[in-house]
């Protein structure tokens, strides 16, 4: 491989990186934290690029005698790098969704060891919570800090068989490592929840539970007060 | 419209073969316009096919792995290039001679101890150790460097410390096992390693100063390592997506088939090492000994990391290191299990 050409791929790959900071898509991919990252990554390739360029383009104009530096032992391997360039710039697959959580025992029993859960506050009603947090409350403490509120999740839908199931994605480094959140649904569910169609769930706690047919984990119940279709959030995973 | 893909990816090929280095004065030049403009060609005419290619859920789910490990990667393989490319550029020949002690007995638990300052993962490793090789350090210290690194930094510490709450046992049990089997694998190294086995390209000298050379060993190092980590990555994309995670549970109940089951999995599935407690954590049907050894090993060897060994070190190098390396973080992390879990 020449200069220039490898100027062209670390140009590509710094682009690519920065232009998933500047979309937000690398949001499908890494945690928010991992922007510190990527950012000075990019800029630092693109300036490893420009630098590459311009001794490419030195050497160009004024070539030395017997430099014979070309292509020597230069990584052929690094070709390769087109394939995650054309990944990230032009398949640009989106967030795992309810394929993976399908195939993937839910991953409530990682929060196992917490010992007391903070009460919820009376004031906010519905209640907010992130699945991972309303699934250990039901599992862990028996859902005595839920009862009595409202709680609102937010999640995608995705079947379980026949049922249909809420889930998020919990990424803890890259979505390689994402492992689904499953919570059921209770009570009364409206037809035709498409899988991967984002919902708000407003309901209540429900003392039913189930198990994950893939990992034997629990999967706790809401009871559903009503399920309504949102747009997918900026960042899908939690 | 999907027919165009194959074709256009091919000329692509072509055209990055097509410049052996004939004629060189003339066709300089043209192989960053040319590799440009079929890319260009290749994306604007291949993209429906690709989207139709990728919308099927499991091309779709394949691709985003390859992508999250690669984009998750490569800012740590540019830290460790650089810090790789200062240690051959700027540090003086002769340093590593003087702050390395000579014999390997003592240089090995050093190098490992001191692998707790780079606070990155195993993607940054690898070409450091590759620089200290080069640079002159005894192999034997700098492969237990580039082992223990990954798995003792602080990072790497905390997150366990975090993952595994009120379970301290298990930080030091990683941290100890880690540690030990790094540095018998560099002892392992001194008696029987033999430096035939290793390729190691020299850096040729650069005449055009130090920054020169440092530029240009980054360009280098960079390129060379994510093209073996881009092989990684898709390896490991792929034996995350098409390995169902059904066939794990009936191992779990198992003693010793769920720590065998565990070890296995870590190499697979290639999880960076500053995130792997959390998914050894959420492994619940396994024994803290099967966690234990999936968190030992995995910074230890992996798919990713053995492609970017191999790249590094050469094939004869990696082929008899990563068994030998998986041997030695199974071993430490059953004794640990069994005296401290």
């Amino acid at each position: 491989m020449r200069r220039d050409a490898q100027a062209v791929i670390l140009l590509l790959v710094g682009g690519g990186l920065l232009r998933l900071a500047a979309t937000g898509d690398y949001l499908n991919y890494v945690k928010p934290y991992a922007l510190w990252l990527i950012v000075p990554a990019g800029v630092l390739l693109i300036v490893v690029a420009a630098i590459t360029a311009w001794d490419a383009w030195k050497e160009h104009r004024d070539p030395a005698p017997d430099s014979g530096d070309h292509g020597h032992g230069e990584p052929k391997v690094a070709w390769l790098l087109l394939a995650p360039v054309i990944g990230m710039l032009l398949v640009a697959p989106g967030a795992l969704g309810s394929y993976e959580a399908e195939r993937t025992g839910t991953a409530i029993g990682a929060q196992e060891s917490q010992s007391t859960y903070p009460e919820l506050p009376d004031d906010v009603d519905p209640v907010p919570l992130t699945l991972l947090d309303y699934g250990s409350r039901a599992v862990f403490d028996d859902g005595n800090t839920l009862e009595g509120h409202r709680i609102q999740l937010r999640g995608f839908i995705l079947y379980n068989g026949d049922e249909p199931q809420l889930a998020r994605m919990i990424v803890s480094c890259c979505a390689a490592d994402a492992r689904p959140v499953k919570i059921g649904f209770d009570g009364d569910v409206p037809e035709g929840l498409e899988p991967d169609q984002w919902v708000e769930v407003i309901g209540t706690y429900s003392a039913r539970q189930s198990r994950d047919e893939i990992n034997g984990e629990l999967v706790p119940y809401i009871e559903v007060e009503s399920i309504d279709p949102i747009e997918s959030p900026e960042n899908e995973y939690q | 419209m999907p027919h165009n893909e194959p074709v256009s990816s091919k000329t692509d090929e072509a055209g990055a073969k097509a410049d052996p280095s004939p004629p060189r004065a003339r066709r300089r030049g043209l192989t960053s316009i040319e590799a440009l403009a079929l890319l260009l060609v290749f994306g604007l005419t291949a993209r429906p096919g690709l989207a139709e290619l990728f919308a099927q859920p499991l091309a779709q789910a394949w691709a985003a792995r390859f992508v999250a490990v690669t984009v998750q990667a490569v800012p740590f393989l540019v830290l460790g290039t650089v810090l790789s490319a200062a240690i051959a550029s700027f540090v003086p020949a002769g340093f590593f001679h003087k702050v390395v002690p000579k014999r390997a007995a003592f240089a090995v638990p050093v190098a490992g101890l001191s692998g707790a300052v780079l606070p990155a993962c195993e993607c940054a490793s690898v070409p450091v150790a590759g620089a200290l090789v080069r640079r002159g350090v005894a192999p034997a210290a700098a492969f237990t460097f580039m082992l223990a690194s990954p798995a003792i930094n602080p990072i790497v510490v905390v997150s366990t410390f975090v993952a595994f709450p009120g379970q301290p046992q298990m930080v030091g049990a990683r941290v100890a096992a880690s540690l030990a089997a790094a540095i018998a694998i560099g002892w392992l190294w001194a008696k029987l390693g033999k430096t035939e086995w290793l390729n190691v390209p020299k850096h040729r000298h650069h005449d055009g100063g130090k920054w020169a050379a440092f530029w240009s060993a980054i360009r280098h190092d960079f390129l060379h390592a994510a093209g073996y980590l881009v092989i990684g990555a898709a390896i490991a994309a792929t034996l995350n997506t098409l390995v169902p995670e059904t066939w794990l549970a009936p191992i779990a109940e198992h003693p010793v088939l769920g720590v065998l089951a565990l070890a296995i999995l870590a190499v697979l599935v290639s999880i960076c090492s500053e995130s792997d407690a959390f998914v050894a954590a959420s492994l619940t049907q396994f024994s803290p000994t099967a966690k234990l050894a999936f968190m030992v090993v995995g910074p230890f060897v992996d798919v990713k990391l053995i492609a970017m060994q191999s790249g590094t070190f050469g094939r004869r190098f990696a082929a008899r290191f990563a068994p030998a390396v998986f041997c030695t973080a199974l071993l430490a992390s059953v004794l640990m299990g069994v005296i401290w879990l």
